[in-house]
């Protein structure tokens, strides 16, 4: 997937050049920002795949990433909105509490790793370990998500409208999974289940905020068995 | 030959290879099927601490004042690279244990003794609290594989970030909190249902190897804006490697847990099976920092079977800039004290030898969630007597120090140690007591 890497232009925009800049001064620019100030939308310009960039934002802005991101992009994030205009390395919006986090791209291994909330939309595809160890976030994968995604996921929701690799879900607890296309295999204790009213309702409202053109009757959900809740060693053949 | 002749009998003799342990393990693995989960750490006989002497001073050193001269023993963690670096007055900190695994009494315990002797303590598996962030004027925040807990706000308030890779109980395994232990509060600082049994992870999971390492720490740092200094924990598998890599991942302490390091709960086998003792890692992750011109810029911590000053002493001789307690600091707290021997009878085992931390049953109320054991513990009585022991235990280093000559427990050094076995005498790579002779080395 190609994707722009040129960020729109809004009213009020700052522009904070990376590439002129460096990393300490963008984020630190970011990150002093208080609550209530005005100074609520900027661009980050010549991002050249650097790592980290806008990591550990704590307050409502608006930030557009104009190209591609290195590793950890928006990582614990916490009310802002950050939109990638092109693809992220790993671990993007690794550990994010809340906001959005949106990329344009295709996004590499472990996005949203442990993300306790907030929305992550990934227009392209996602590689492995999508939503790892996912603790209330949730995903939104426009594309296909690679193998052991949603591996020991916690809480949250993680939708696929592409395809999942192999082990999907393996060591689940209690997050949800919704794949639209072939799931490649099923991981240790992940179960297909029943798609009830209330659940396509939530993933009505996902792809809604998500923006993405899917029809939910598509899905299949995917969750935990709970048969690995309880050390039981009539179950280490699972393992 | 007349049978009527009486032959003289031999005692009967039991296997050495198949003693009453090995054998009790045996009928234990045959009767219920599962390997043995336990808490602490290694208790077989390892080359150890006690392995080592310190000569003293004599003609060719003099010694310091007792009581009167000065032996300091402050210690700066952390100022590599991090703009607020961890000042202790003393060089023994407390190591990560975390509420789940402890009771809240306890970590409340561990902060009071921690603030009254001027040194840090440490989070564990399953995030900060604000009892705990109270109660510890310096507390180190650690960074697991799960992740349980882990927030930027938690990180912020912290006064250092301990990005934990291995512990020397189990180099390359993770964790299991078993259900009996987690209550509502537990599992809601977790994320996940009361009462299932949580797995924590053996490896992160969004890093793998050191260069991604580097990556994860300049991302911590860009959190914390750079005042955080950042500790890197490794099992006692590799330390000269490990050690290496995590300061070329940008690490400003490394901390070396040797295999008498605790754990909450883990395979017996694992426990006693995977890793090196304590006195094995030192020389090596010394080497490490000396080879890349780091020895004391980037401070090395080692733990693992701690107990006295003497101990604190030798690691510092051997190179450690300070040294961490755990199970000493739970036994000084009440862990397995023989006041409640008839409880621990009734579990099963005796004093001292308690170790079903993760069953959540102790009666000290120390390695539990069941309110009315966790109510037994005092964390004002239990406080005092932490801060009593790392009391004694600087006292004690201190004494050593000063009989050595030297004005600061830091300007300990190898040279100041002899061994009373080959295999420590290698591991520590110091002379066998007697001779000049450091296994490994050409006969001096």
């Amino acid at each position: 997937m190609n994707a722009p890497q040129t960020a729109p232009k809004r009213q009020g925009t700052q522009t904070l050049d990376l590439g002129e800049l460096g990393l300490r001064a963008v984020n630190s620019r970011l990150q002093d920002i208080s609550e209530g100030s005005n100074e609520t939308t900027w661009t980050v310009s010549n991002p050249m795949g650097q790592h980290a960039i806008a990591c550990g934002l704590d307050s409502a802005l608006s930030v557009d990433i104009a190209g591609q991101v290195g590793f950890y992009c928006a990582g614990m994030n916490q009310e802002a909105e950050v939109t990638v205009h092109g693809h992220a390395g790993v671990g993007v919006a690794e550990n994010m509490m809340s906001g959005t986090v949106r990329v344009k791209g295709n996004a590499s291994q472990s996005a949203g790793a442990t993300g306790h909330g907030g929305l992550l939309v990934i227009e392209g595809d996602a590689s492995s370990r999508c939503g790892i160890s996912m603790k209330g976030i949730d995903i939104v994968v426009g594309g296909s998500v690679g193998h052991m995604s949603g591996f020991m996921a916690q809480l949250g929701h993680l939708v696929v409208c592409g395809d999942a690799g192999e082990a999907l879900g393996d060591s689940i607890y209690e997050a949800k999974l919704y794949v639209r296309g072939t799931v490649e295999s099923l991981g240790a204790d992940c179960i297909e289940k029943e798609m009830t009213p209330e659940h396509l309702a939530t993933l009505t409202e996902l792809l809604a905020r998500a923006g993405m053109d899917a029809d939910p009757a598509d899905f299949r959900r995917y969750g935990s068995a709970r048969t690995l809740y309880h050390f039981d060693i009539d179950n280490a053949s699972a393992y | 030959m007349d049978d009527k002749v009486a032959h003289p009998r031999v005692s009967p003799r039991t296997s050495a290879t198949f003693d009453d342990y090995t054998n009790s393990e045996i009928r234990r693995a045959a009767s219920t099927g599962i390997y043995d989960i336990r808490g602490a750490g290694a208790k077989r006989k390892l080359p150890h601490f006690d392995d080592l002497l310190f000569l003293g001073a004599s003609i060719s050193r003099y010694p310091l004042e007792g009581y009167r001269e000065r032996c300091g023993t402050e210690v700066t963690l952390g100022d590599r690279f991090a703009s607020k670096p961890l000042q202790l007055k003393i060089p023994i900190t407390i190591a990560g244990m975390s509420f789940g695994s402890l009771s809240g009494q306890a970590k409340e315990a561990l902060g009071r003794g921690a603030n009254a002797a001027g040194t840090s303590t440490t989070t564990g598996d399953g995030g900060m609290t604000d009892e705990e962030r109270g109660h510890s004027k310096q507390l180190v925040y650690q960074y697991l594989p799960s992740r349980y807990g882990m927030n930027p706000v938690d990180l912020r308030r912290a006064d250092a970030i301990e990005i934990v890779v291995g512990q020397g109980a189990k180099p390359g395994g993770g964790g299991m909190l078993l259900g009996q232990k987690i209550n509502e509060r537990v599992a809601r600082m977790r994320s996940l249902p009361e009462g299932i049994d949580q797995r924590s992870a053996c490896r992160h999971p969004d890093w793998t190897g050191p260069d991604d390492l580097e990556i994860k720490i300049l991302e911590l740092r860009e959190i914390t804006r750079w005042e955080k200094p950042i500790f890197v924990k490794i099992g006692g598998s590799r330390p000269y490697y490990d050690t290496a890599l995590a300061v070329k991942a940008g690490a400003d302490v490394v901390v070396v847990d040797g295999m008498q390091g605790g754990t909450a709960a883990t395979q017996n086998v694992f426990i006693e099976h995977v890793g090196q003792p304590t006195l094995a890692c030192i020389r090596p992750a010394v080497q490490a920092l000396q080879e890349l011109d780091m020895h004391r810029k980037v401070q090395l911590v080692v733990s693992g079977g701690i107990r006295n000053g003497a101990d604190v002493a030798k690691a510092m001789a051997l190179g450690a800039d300070a040294v961490s307690i755990g199970s000493g600091a739970l036994i000084a707290m009440g862990d397995n004290d023989p006041r409640w021997e008839s409880e621990y009878n009734a579990l099963g085992t005796t004093a001292g030898a308690y170790d079903a931390w993760h069953e959540g049953r102790d009666p000290a109320g120390i390695t539990t969630q069941d309110p009315e054991l966790a109510r037994r513990l005092d964390p004002v009585v239990a406080g005092r007597r932490l801060a009593n022991y790392l009391g004694v235990m600087t006292l004690e280093a201190q004494t050593i120090a000063r009989a050595c000559g030297k004005n600061h427990l830091h300007n300990l050094e190898p040279e100041d140690l002899c061994a009373l076995t080959v295999e420590a005498a290698a591991m520590a790579r110091v002379p066998l007591a007697g001779t000049g002779w450091v296994p490994g080395t050409p006969m001096g």
